[in-house]
């Protein structure tokens, strides 16, 4: 333990992956709660998955893949807005829809991409070791962003996932908020795509705040939990995958998805055997 | 004059080809305690939803306040039969009134949220989660999320469906308390109950009859109503 700790000291690269979890941690507790409490899981792999378009097409033409998936993230984030507001009867299917379509682009302009580039696997899976200072930077300014959109329309968020209708007659722009919910989502993809992947993404922003969910008494605790939960998967995930050489990525998902599970038991027990309740 | 809080004209409203509420007229005063009254499906939660604008009259008029729905519906609190929100959402009774005061005078006000508590007796409850409430509870918090914005209108959906009866006697009670300042549209199929406290009463059923346009005593409505076999053979023919 104390060998492996000196080895995070000396390291400058495993100094930034701590740091890359605990920015990335903030952000994912935060919008993870929104995510769960509104059912959302969905809509947030959808944008998850077709962000991979933006990558392939920024690929092809030489961009930066981040920058693509950023571009492509709000994107997909308007045009989610729009099918669950005005296709709501069909949106299970359009969403899927979406989520596959996206995928296929960029598959496509990855395929007619000259020098194929063996780092959009990191983009994939993840590969947090490959974290670099700018990487960093980008990380703060996205939280910075989130927690500013959270706390300057707290109310009207709140409102809007607890009772839509009733937000609604009080003057609440529902239709705004729902936007602003999918844009948060946006952000944070864009957030956790170093971490853990795109393919991975919907489990760190759905899991831990799920695991929050079972504990907390208000939305506000929740996040602050969910926070908690996911910098724990994180960062013990990376701890753990170095002495057994897993990939990190894979080693935080099922150590926050174990965390879930054993959660759900120990209510479900604890419930069961509680003195009346 | 001022204009009346409600001013329903010749509205007509049909959804899937079924005609749902035909020619409705009604105007209502303010501080005014209107029951309506009608068989199941026929039409009264519709007509709230009309007069909240959440739905659109294919003929006819409404007006709130002297105007349009959209405009008059701030000043406008609305209980809902069956409450809109998961009742497991992650959220304590006193958040939940605070979201009543969104956009309102008192948004702001630090006093309102407890004041109105207090008054509905949930101030011991202030910090607790919403899935530990009774039913008697949730129903009061209901109402203190619609009445912590002083709106000038309050419309009820079948407000005592899942409660108990010592509980429909004191938010009842609590209503007439509050009515001296506010006019209180109260949906329900239950017309015994009702009779004792609406100055007067609607029946809804497609068509809309009111039993007096003018104010009439409580007692009076009782004596109309006294018996059940009354209720049961209620009905209009147009």
């Amino acid at each position: 333990m104390m060998e492996l700790l000196a080895q995070f000291m000396q390291y400058r690269f495993l100094q930034y992956t701590l740091l890359a979890c605990l920015l990335a941690s903030i952000g994912c507790g935060m919008v993870g709660s929104y995510i769960v409490v509104k059912r959302l899981s969905l809509m947030s792999g959808s944008i998850a998955h077709a962000v991979f378009s933006g990558m392939g097409i920024a690929y092809f033409t030489g961009a930066s893949p981040l920058l693509g998936a950023m571009l492509s993230a709000l994107v997909l984030a308007v045009v989610i807005g729009f099918i669950s507001t005005h296709w709501r009867h069909q949106d299970d299917v359009l969403l899927s829809a979406l989520w596959s379509a996206g995928m296929a682009v960029g598959i496509i302009f990855m395929a007619k991409t000259p020098s194929y580039n063996v780092d959009l696997f990191s983009y994939l899976f993840g590969n947090i070791l490959l974290i670099r200072g700018q990487d960093l930077l980008l990380m703060l300014g996205l939280n910075v962003i989130i927690v500013l959109i959270i706390s300057c329309g707290y109310q009207q968020l709140l409102g809007t996932v607890f009772d839509e209708e009733f937000a609604r007659l009080r003057g609440i722009n529902t239709e705004l908020a729902h936007y602003g919910l999918l844009i948060l989502i946006a952000l944070t993809v864009v957030l956790l795509i170093r971490i853990v992947g795109l393919i991975l993404v919907i489990c760190l922003l759905s899991v831990p705040a799920a695991s929050a969910a079972l504990f907390a008494d208000s939305l506000k605790r929740m996040m602050l939990l969910a926070c908690v939960f996911c910098l724990l998967a994180t960062w013990l995930g990376l701890l753990a995958s170095i002495p057994l050489d897993w990939p990190a990525s894979a080693t935080m998902v099922l150590l926050a998805c174990s965390g879930y599970f054993l959660a759900l038991l120990w209510m479900r027990f604890a419930r069961a055997s509680g003195p009346g309740r | 004059m001022t204009a009346p809080v409600i001013d329903v004209a010749g509205v007509s409203f049909s959804r899937g080809g079924l005609t749902i509420l035909q020619d409705v007229s009604l105007q209502v005063g303010a501080g005014e305690f209107i029951g309506v009254i009608g068989p199941n499906a026929g039409g009264k939660t519709t007509l709230l939803r009309l007069l909240l604008g959440l739905l659109q009259a294919d003929q006819g008029r409404i007006s709130l306040f002297g105007r349009p729905p959209a405009q008059g519906v701030r000043d406008v609190a609305y209980v809902p039969q069956h409450p809109g929100f998961d009742r497991n959402f992650p959220i304590s009774v006193a958040e939940v009134v605070k979201l009543g005061a969104v956009n309102s005078r008192y948004a702001g006000d630090p006093r309102a949220v407890p004041e109105t508590l207090r008054s509905l007796g949930l101030e011991a409850l202030a910090r607790r989660r919403i899935n530990t409430l009774s039913g008697g509870q949730l129903q009061r918090l209901l109402i203190a999320r619609c009445l912590v914005s002083r709106p000038r209108l309050l419309l009820l959906d079948e407000p005592t469906a899942n409660v108990d009866v010592g509980a429909e006697e004191s938010l009842f009670s609590l209503l007439t308390e509050r009515m001296k300042d506010m006019t209180i549209v109260l949906v329900s199929h239950d017309i015994s109950f009702i009779s004792s406290y609406v100055s007067r009463v609607a029946c809804l059923n497609r068509t809309l009859v009111c039993h007096d346009t003018e104010n009439i005593t409580s007692t009076l409505i009782k004596e109309l109503y006294q018996e059940p076999i009354k209720y049961i053979r209620h009905e209009h023919r147009t």
